[in-house]
């Protein structure tokens, strides 16, 4: 415990724990005064509160790695320059494109990206309809003098009504179960990859690559226990089936900091990535000196060159350029030069 | 998940002026199923104009990894035995900084799939006992996954070196270079 208080990173447990209070702060103003709270979801809450402080924290571990404060720093940069209208809808449009569809993935495998879709699309239609019924943001009522009719209201704002039995209430009461589903299927496909393919047997982890997929499954397989109990049970297994979905999405919840789950707030960063590689593009390429070729743009090299010094790596040479001036092919010639000049020295290519 | 069976005994020895440009590692290479069908070794010409010469680069798998300390994604990371592992595709976010800074030019990007990939010295086989792909197919020995003893039975005017100088910058590989015999080092640039 003591070795823990120590090492703890003091910048981001203040972070974390604004982050932590911002989440109880706006339960209680969007549930208006915890009014609309659904006090049987307390244990989710609080599963909530510590994702939120897990993630805050290790995202602000993160940030401070040098060159990850440089991207996020270049990338705020060039979003809030005066170009701000063009990266802003470049970054709108690059968030569908890679982060809601994943497309970069259908590039690595079609198979991987339907399987990586179905899991992702359901896992964040799942969060964005519970995490508000968490948060006491969204609840549903009556209309006064009308048991038919059902509204919902965000924030206590109304924002729309159904009758209860129409197709629209049938899909939103059971929008979960259609995330489960997708879930479920999405998981399975990333599964079958795991067992089948050599490159990935050998280098899988159980807690790195298998834990995640189980525990989807079994949030998903709880999940939909809990809609089976009622529409076909009567309820009778109902206590049974909310407390294992309950552990099964707490340890989820408790688990994203710390697991494979993290990458899904780490993406973001290749928005960030997309925007540098374009605002450097228009400053300026750099051309290798060995291949009198364009490979990278100047702002990257030149970042690139001040990160590593500050990481301990300093490829200066004698006559004040850099290593890092060479394309990749002309770091791999240089080296078979020097190799070549030595062996020449000696007197024998080979030996 | 599989309980690796790499043995530390056997070592990646590169001799370059030993390539002859065949290309039959490139070709063995994609056959490595931790690459997804890609090849991750490099063979070109040095400088095509003046000269014949060809030359091969796998990963050095540097004690240090430069690669892994420039990610902003922390998506590379270096085992227990020494080998620095391609890109965890979950986590890169194909910024490049590796494929730029790393002073072998070992890594490629995959523009499309947004990923770095790179040689992992065959992990699917040496973490079996096997040798790479690439080492099992080359004819001239240019590439050579061996033990210590073996290789100065066959190369007896030759000593493996790992440590390489780039500018003021010392590198030390798990991979080793075959020098001249009696050198310690190998220094990149005058």
């Amino acid at each position: 415990m003591y070795k823990l208080i120590q090492t703890l990173n003091r910048t981001a447990f203040i972070k974390a724990i604004i982050a932590a209070l911002a989440v109880i702060v706006l339960v209680v103003l969007g549930s208006r005064n915890l009014q609309n709270f659904d006090a049987a979801l307390i244990a989710y809450l609080m599963g909530t509160i510590f994702a939120v402080f897990g993630v805050a924290y290790r995202y602000s571990v993160w940030l401070q790695r040098p060159p990850t404060r440089l991207y996020w720093r270049r990338s705020m940069q060039f979003l809030f320059s005066r170009d701000f209208p063009f990266y802003f809808v470049r970054s709108i449009r690059l968030f569908f494109q890679n982060i809601l569809f994943q497309r970069f993935i259908y590039h690595r495998s079609r198979t991987r990206w339907i399987g990586h879709f179905l899991l992702a699309t359901g896992c964040l239609i799942a969060f964005a309809v519970t995490i508000p019924l968490t948060l006491g943001w969204i609840h549903f009522e009556f209309k006064p003098g009308n048991d038919m009719l059902y509204y919902a209201k965000v924030f206590g704002f109304e924002v729309g009504s159904f009758e209860l039995g129409s197709f629209v209430a049938f899909m939103a009461f059971h929008a979960l179960v259609w995330c489960s589903v997708l879930v479920t299927m999405g998981a399975v496909m990333m599964m079958k990859r795991r067992l089948t393919d050599g490159g990935l047997i050998a280098t899988q982890t159980f807690e790195g690559d298998w834990l995640p997929l189980i525990l989807l499954i079994a949030i998903s397989i709880t999940g939909l226990g809990i809609s089976y109990d009622y529409t076909f049970l009567q309820g009778k297994t109902y206590q049974f089936m909310a407390v294992i979905h309950a552990v099964t999405v707490i340890l989820f919840l408790v688990w994203i900091p710390f697991g494979k789950f993290f990458h899904i707030f780490q993406r973001l960063a290749q928005l960030g990535a997309n925007l540098y590689r374009h605002e450097g593009r228009k400053r300026g390429m750099a051309v290798c000196p060995h291949t009198k070729e364009e490979f990278a743009t100047q702002l990257h090299i030149q970042d690139l060159k001040e990160v590593s010094k500050e990481l301990g790596f300093d490829f200066t040479l004698k006559d004040g350029s850099s290593h890092l001036d060479l394309s990749p092919e002309g770091k791999r010639a240089a080296l078979a030069k020097a190799h070549f000049e030595a062996r020449k020295n000696a007197g024998a290519f080979f030996g | 998940m599989q309980n690796p069976q790499y043995n530390q005994q056997m070592e990646f020895f590169v001799d370059m002026q030993r390539c002859i440009g065949c290309h039959a590692c490139e070709m063995a290479c994609a056959e490595c199923e931790t690459n997804g069908q890609e090849s991750m070794i490099h063979i070109h010409y040095v400088e095509r104009a003046v000269s014949v010469q060809t030359t091969v680069q796998v990963c050095m798998h540097c004690d240090n990894p430069v690669c892994a300390n420039v990610c902003p994604a922390d998506a590379i990371t270096k085992d227990d035995f020494g080998v620095v592992h391609t890109a965890n595709t979950s986590r890169c976010i194909g910024c490049s900084n590796c494929v730029l800074a790393c002073p072998f030019g070992v890594p490629k990007k995959e523009e499309k799939a947004e990923l770095m990939m790179k040689c992992n010295m065959c992990y699917d086989r040496t973490s079996a006992g096997k040798k790479p792909m690439c080492a099992t197919v080359c004819p001239s020995q240019a590439l050579f996954y061996g033990t210590r003893e073996e290789i100065e039975k066959l190369r007896p005017n030759s000593t493996p070196v790992n440590k390489f100088l780039f500018g003021q910058e010392e590198v030390n590989t798990k991979v080793n270079i075959m020098m001249p015999k009696g050198s310690t080092e190998l220094r990149i640039h005058d």
